[in-house]
């Protein structure tokens, strides 16, 4: 039984952890699909995560933090856009360009702004999204097995956790059960057959940039409203590039990217958990090798020796309508 | 494919756009500084007076440039065989891994100036083995390089870490860095050559180093305008069709091209592991690869562009820290902004301003626009 309520525990500190980086992972699914790749997503989940602790110091309400962080997002996504789809610049070059702008300006403003090294100022509970507890989690604590599930795994977490999930499958609808979905996949493998279609290319990858810029917000608000209590300087710490691995490893499908991300969280929290416990036949396992595991395994994924990954075809390449 | 826009005289193209851009990026942070409530102008005037005030600042300056001229020059060779290397940091930071073994094996028993060279074997060869892997996926397995070099960013940052806590420490140490260096392993600094020019410089890290980051950039030169490597290279990343018709090896450019790369990359950490602080240290690269990607897109990947390019950011470096003295409200992180406006105007938003300076050099002279200059498609 004690083993069993650990198991339980580290899974809910891996659903907690893989939140946002299912939140950053969806949203790059949408622009990469659209043919826009996006390595600036640790930038704009950094910029959303600022704004929402801001936002939410400032008016004292997380709904308006999780506002702000959408607005601020979203605008970096399009700044992003009108880089690589207006101008036809190059998209990666582009992405680097908002992480920097996002680290530098984050840090600057906030110290400007709130004077607290970096940090805005810290949330109480009301401007923060609380955990919500489940009808009859309390009651069904004490019913072994189902009931602590129940209780300590599914219920518990924030609204923004439950959005996350929703998005999973939401994603997955848009993207093969609607018509705009179709045509934002058709728009990322061969552009030139939507635009002979009548279909304007640009406004449907303007569509699904914005899209990417708002999950981002929400990944950010996650951050710095739900997982701390307001935000701090380098919060996202590599989270949008492990969610741009996550990406890859789901071969940018929104399914296999909740799971991806899941695992990538179970690892985040394993490691957190064996920290300086020896394991049974290797021993001690530095804590490091944990962090680095999601990288190492994403390049053995893109060596090709677990299965294949390819994306988009017109990713990356902008559209030049024929002259 | 035809040119979509017309043709500009080599001075705008090479010269006119270029600062345009960069104009841009700087009005832009300083509408930043404008939001903090303080002065752009007079940010720039403590910063200019930073960078250059004195003997010791400008040493500071170049310092900090010698760390970008490998970085950029790293970047700016992958750019011409159309490869992104963004694992510059990860590279550097593994070169230095290279630097401090030799110098820890070496230093009690030669002089620097038989350390020095085994030193930038040492780097140079670490950080061209780290960029080989991302080198080899991309070439025989056909795997992104922006990813792989991304992901291998990281992986250096955990092994290092590793590393510097663990075997590396010396016994009863609680920092998480190597031992000093002795004599032998610490380049000698170069504050005579700045007081042979009459400034007084009391203390700099400024070293040698930063004359084997010139001669690096002049072997740049060589190798890609005026040997047959060079040549295959700039085909290879102009139209990789032609190269292959040429009967150029694909894989092999790439590989090779991404080994230059990384032992550029890794030859950076001589600057600050061997030339300053003389032991190896967590975080010792602090964005210097990074930098290296907008110092690379500011020199239009040429070396000649890309030293005063490293040299602008080393004023910025230096002359930010000074900044964060005088404006309590802005920190060095104004760097990063001011980087990342850089990589935006004058990478990603490169022909931003092309049509219109096109339509003014045509309606200036109709003859210096080649094609009807006003001609812009889809948008």
């Amino acid at each position: 039984m004690e083993y069993f309520n650990a198991l339980v525990v580290i899974l809910d500190s891996t659903i907690r952890l893989s939140i946002p980086l299912l939140l950053a992972c969806l949203a790059g699914l949408y622009s990469e699909r659209a043919g826009v790749f996006d390595i600036g997503l640790e930038g704009k989940m950094l910029a959303g995560a600022f704004a929402a602790g801001a936002a939410a110091a400032v008016y004292g309400s997380a709904w308006y933090g999780l506002g702000a962080a959408i607005l601020v997002s979203g605008f970096l996504a399009l700044v992003h856009g009108f880089a690589s789809i207006t101008h036809r610049g190059n998209q990666i070059v582009s992405g680097v360009a908002i992480n920097f702008i996002a680290a530098g300006s984050t840090i600057i403003l906030g110290q400007a702004w709130f004077s607290q090294g970096g940090r805005t100022p810290s949330l109480g509970a009301d401007s923060r999204f609380g955990a919500i507890t489940l009808p009859f989690a309390e009651a069904a604590r004490d019913i072994p097995i189902v009931g602590y599930i129940y209780y300590e795994l599914i219920s518990g977490h924030s609204i923004i956790a439950y959005f996350a999930f929703f998005m999973v499958f939401a994603t997955w609808w848009v993207l093969f059960r609607t018509r705009f979905g179709l045509r934002m996949r058709a728009v990322g493998e061969n552009p030139s057959a939507v635009d002979t279609a009548g279909i304007s290319v640009t406004w449907l990858r303007y569509r699904a940039v914005l899209i990417t810029g708002a999950l981002c917000g929400f990944a950010g608000s996650y951050l710095a409203l739900t997982q701390n209590a307001g935000f701090v300087k380098d919060m996202t710490a590599g989270r949008g590039f492990i969610a741009l691995a996550a990406l890859i490893f789901a071969k940018w499908r929104p399914v296999p990217a909740m799971f991806a991300c899941l695992l990538f969280g179970f690892l985040d929290a394993l490691a957190i958990r064996l920290q300086g416990t020896p394991l049974p036949l290797v021993g001690r396992v530095p804590v490091q090798f944990f962090q680095a595991l999601p990288y190492v395994l994403t390049v053995i994924l893109l060596a090709g020796f677990i299965g294949k990954a390819i994306p988009p075809r017109a990713g990356g390449v902008p559209y030049v309508k024929e002259r | 494919m035809s040119t979509p826009y017309a043709r500009l005289p080599a001075w705008a193209d090479y010269g006119l756009i270029p600062v345009i851009n960069l104009i841009v990026a700087f009005a832009v942070a300083g509408l930043v500084v404008l939001l903090v409530g303080e002065n752009p102008f007079r940010a720039a005037a403590i910063m200019v007076e930073g960078a250059f005030g004195s003997g010791r600042n400008i040493a500071y300056t170049l310092y900090y440039s010698t760390s970008f001229i490998f970085t950029g020059l790293a970047v700016a060779v992958a750019f011409h065989g159309g490869l992104f290397n963004i694992g510059g940091e990860g590279q550097a930071y593994i070169g230095g891994l290279g630097v401090a073994l030799v110098c820890l094996t070496f230093d009690s028993i030669l002089p620097w100036w038989l350390t020095f060279p085994l030193a930038i074997i040492g780097a140079a060869a670490v950080g061209a083995a780290w960029a080989l892997v991302p080198a080899y996926l991309q070439a025989k397995r056909g795997s992104h390089i922006v990813i792989t070099t991304i992901m291998f960013n990281f992986i250096a940052a955990s092994l290092m870490v590793y590393l510097l806590v663990g075997p590396l420490k010396p016994q009863g140490s609680m920092a998480p860095q190597t031992r000093t260096f002795l004599e032998g392993g610490q380049l000698p600094k170069l504050n005579w050559l700045m007081e042979s020019f009459g400034f007084a410089v009391r203390s700099s890290p400024f070293n040698i180093s930063f004359l084997l980051a010139l001669v690096c950039a002049f072997l740049v030169w060589l190798l890609i305008w005026r040997t047959r490597l060079g040549y295959e290279i700039r085909t290879q990343g102009f139209s990789p069709k032609a190269a292959r018709y040429a009967g150029i090896g694909e894989a092999r450019i790439i590989i090779i091209t991404m080994m230059i790369s990384g032992a550029l990359a890794g030859m950076m950490a001589l600057n600050p592991v061997m030339g300053d602080q003389n032991r190896l240290q967590l975080d010792f690269v602090t964005g210097a690869g990074f930098v290296g990607i907008a110092v690379a897109l500011m020199g239009r990947s040429h070396p000649a562009g890309i030293v005063p390019a490293a040299i602008l950011f080393g004023m910025l470096y230096q002359g930010g820290a000074e900044l964060a003295f005088e404006m309590p409200s802005i920190s060095r992180d104004m760097i990063v902004i001011i980087q990342g406006l850089v990589i935006l105007f004058a990478g990603a938003l490169e022909h931003m301003f092309r049509p219109s300076i096109q339509a003014l050099f045509a309606s200036i002279s109709p003859r210096s626009a080649g094609v009807v200059a006003a001609k812009r498609e889809g948008a």
